[in-house]
């Protein structure tokens, strides 16, 4: 758990990051969102102290992060940034060895921690470990990153931007395999991002920033439904904000008895997906089938369409 | 190559592959005028003026005739178009033929029981070996060998040399009639120069990376710092050496056991610390160049993993800008090599010793004595560090 206690930096006169309080609960995603200039770095990086704050107090399981010397404090946060950031002199396996090297790990608990990792993120520890960052694709330099943020077993990771390079299928990609892997470890993350469509994507609580204050702090669902500010509306997207709120619905919650033709779609896919798909093929319901591809029920045209509207 | 490319090449009429290498032009016009420029140079003695005797005056006929056609061949590849590892083979083939026939020279043209007569090689040879070291360098360069070929070429290229010296083939030249007269001498001043050259490195080595370290941890120090040390720079040698009497003078006089330890107003101990001046602008400011250009998220990636300045530092900005320092410390080496020549002005000993008596007794194969030897010696060590420099940064940066 971070808990974040009125949490300011000025630099002169002008505040960049101005008053924050928020907490993120154990095992959550909280991503914070603004345009650039908004603060939302700094707050990030006044966390593990690479930015020492002007005033206001960060805990991080209870523990005063100003209370231990600051190298150590970051040992045990993860730190995922845009573009990598790997080491391009270390290898794979170097790399992602990193944190549990400065730990003082025994060389096989960190050989067994990499090959973990490794297949976590599936990459072939035979075909990849040995590699230096230049001969990885942009992905798996991504994902390389991100392992190496995860190698110490961190109880909190800190991610800015962290696919901010990647093109869309890949980005996609990488959000689902980020998100899976936290809930397997628990990890508490707080990530930065401009990108709104990323943050309804992953987060568990949304952090809106703007001009060094934060506007508001909620789920995606809430965001959605009643933003605080104009600010927060327009960072939203008028246009997309219906398709936004069903993206957050899995097509299972919405499932009624009855038949309907053609291909079924998965009870796990988002209710966004099963509209555009009902959209697109013209039908006016689509069969729903679970995990083991038994038929659940169907999914109607009307049904969607309502709960694509503001909630009350 | 593009489609279009491919069937516009297949449908060219074939012809004759006799196109000329633009570089082999001058190549072969540069061993033309050695062919026919004095080859050797007799004297009566060592520092009366001498006569140019052309290949076929300083060598037996048939001998002559040999050299000709090597340099004829040699000429002839470097001229066209041909496959670089031809081009070294004739490049290697030409310097081994000048080589062993300027000593044959020398035993030609001496006269029997004739200890006063000196040969020396002239314009012709030189003119020629520059040609085809060209032409060598030029062929390596095609050639685009990994470090380590290049290291076993300098030790091949060394070790054919050792052997001409030590078989004799080349004790008729005057060069090696003046370095008999002076074989205990000429090792003493050599190694003078290698621990002048090496040890003014090691110091400036040691007082400039902390100090380029420094300069891009504390950006305000920088340019203040640099711009001192590229003043130091501007200063002539000579003037150094006078600037730096009065203040070692005085250390010597005043500091106990200074003397004792070989530090005086002149020799080398001024030869030396101008050195180490002059040696710390290039590896301060590749140092600091270094650092500036590791890569700002590995640097960030450092920090937010919590590695102490101490570990940042040494295990990855000063890793990742290696390259960079050691192309700075093959500039200071290389650098001082040819300067520490001139510490001899002020008893500092070194190869400058035969330059400067060489010039004082108007002996060239005197002079030539202390030259040759700093010119291949700082060559070595460019090819050497080089080497280093691509080894360091090759095969993690994706550069062959």
């Amino acid at each position: 758990m971070i808990a974040i206690e009125g949490l300011t930096k000025r630099y002169g006169p002008t505040a960049v990051v101005d008053d924050v309080s928020l907490s993120v609960p154990a095992g959550a995603i909280a991503v914070v969102v603004g345009t650039s200039g908004s603060g939302k770095t700094t707050l990030m990086r006044m966390v593990n102290r690479l930015i020492e704050p002007t005033s206001g107090r960060v805990a991080i399981d209870g523990l005063d992060t100003a209370s231990v010397p600051a190298h150590e404090l970051r040992r045990r946060i993860g730190y995922a940034i845009q573009n990598h950031g790997l080491f391009p002199h270390r290898t794979v396996a170097e790399n992602i060895a990193t944190v549990p090297k400065l730990l003082g790990w025994s060389t096989a608990r960190i050989a067994t921690r990499v090959d973990e990792l490794l297949g976590l993120f599936q990459l072939d520890a035979g075909r990849f470990a040995r590699r230096y960052p230049h001969e990885l694709s942009g992905g798996q330099q991504q994902r390389v990153g991100v392992a190496r943020a995860l190698a110490a077993e961190p109880a909190v990771l800190l991610m800015d931007e962290p696919f901010g390079a990647l093109d869309p299928i890949i980005r996609a990609k990488a959000q689902d395999d980020l998100k899976a892997i936290q809930r397997r470890f628990g990890t508490t993350v707080m990530l930065v991002t401009h990108d709104m469509e990323e943050a309804i994507r992953l987060g568990d609580r949304i952090a809106v920033m703007d001009a060094g204050r934060l506007l508001q702090y909620a789920p995606p669902a809430e965001i959605l439904a009643k933003p605080a500010t104009a600010f927060v509306d327009a960072l939203i997207g008028t246009g997309d904000r219906p398709f936004r709120l069903l993206s957050l619905v899995p097509v299972g919650d919405l499932v009624e008895p009855g038949a309907a033709d053609g291909e079924p779609v998965a009870a796990a896919c988002s209710a966004r997906d099963a509209l555009a798909d009902l959209l697109w093929s013209g039908r006016p319901a689509l069969p729903v089938a679970g995990d083991d591809g038994v038929l659940l029920g169907r999914v109607t045209r009307e049904t969607l369409i309502r709960h694509a509207a503001r909630p009350s | 190559m593009s489609a279009p490319a491919a069937t516009a090449a297949a449908a060219a009429p074939p012809r004759l592959a006799l196109r000329l290498d633009r570089l082999g032009v001058v190549i072969a016009g540069l061993a033309v005028y050695a062919a026919v420029a004095p080859f050797a140079t007799f004297r009566a003695n060592r520092i009366v003026a001498g006569e140019g005797q052309t290949i076929l005056a300083a060598l037996p006929t048939a001998e002559a005739r040999l050299l000709l056609a090597v340099l004829a061949a040699a000429g002839l590849v470097a001229l066209l178009r041909t496959p670089a590892p031809l081009r070294l083979a004739a490049s290697v083939a030409a310097l081994a033929a000048l080589a062993v026939f300027a000593g044959r020279a020398g035993v030609f043209l001496t006269p029997a029981d004739n200890a006063y007569a000196r040969v020396s090689p002239a314009s012709g040879f030189w003119i020629g070996l520059f040609a085809f070291a060209l032409l060598a360098a030029d062929a390596f360069t095609r050639l685009a060998l990994p470090p380590f070929m290049r290291l076993a070429a300098l030790a091949l290229a060394a070790a054919g040399v050792a052997l001409l010296l030590g078989s004799g083939a080349w004790d008729g030249l005057s060069i090696l009639k003046e370095y008999s007269n002076r074989a205990d001498v000429f090792w003493r001043e050599a190694t003078t120069h290698v621990a002048l050259a090496g040890g003014s490195l090691a110091a400036a080595v040691a007082a400039g990376l902390p100090l380029g370290v420094l300069c891009h941890r504390v950006p305000k120090l920088r340019a203040a710092i640099l711009n001192v040390l590229n003043m130091i720079q501007t200063v002539p040698s000579i003037a150094l050496f006078g600037i730096l009497i009065a203040p070692l003078g005085w250390i010597a006089a005043n500091v106990p056991l200074a003397a004792a330890a070989g530090i005086r107003g002149i020799g080398a101990a001024p030869a030396f610390v101008a050195l180490v001046l002059y040696s710390l602008l290039p590896v301060v400011a590749n140092t600091v160049a270094g650092l500036a250009a590791v890569p700002r998220e590995a640097d960030d990636a450092a920090r937010g993993m919590g590695m102490t300045d101490g570990q940042r530092l040494f295990s990855v900005e000063l890793p990742l800008a290696l390259p960079v320092i050691l192309t700075g410390i093959r500039i200071v080496l290389v650098q001082n090599i040819g300067l520490a020549t001139i510490a001899a002005l002020i008893g500092g000993g070194g190869f400058g010793v035969f330059v400067f008596q060489g010039i004082g007794q108007t002996a060239m194969d005197l002079v030539l004595l202390g030259a040759v030897p700093t010119v291949a010696l700082a060559f070595a060590a460019g090819v050497v560090l080089d080497a280093l420099v691509e080894m360091a940064g090759g095969a993690r940066e994706g550069r062959a």
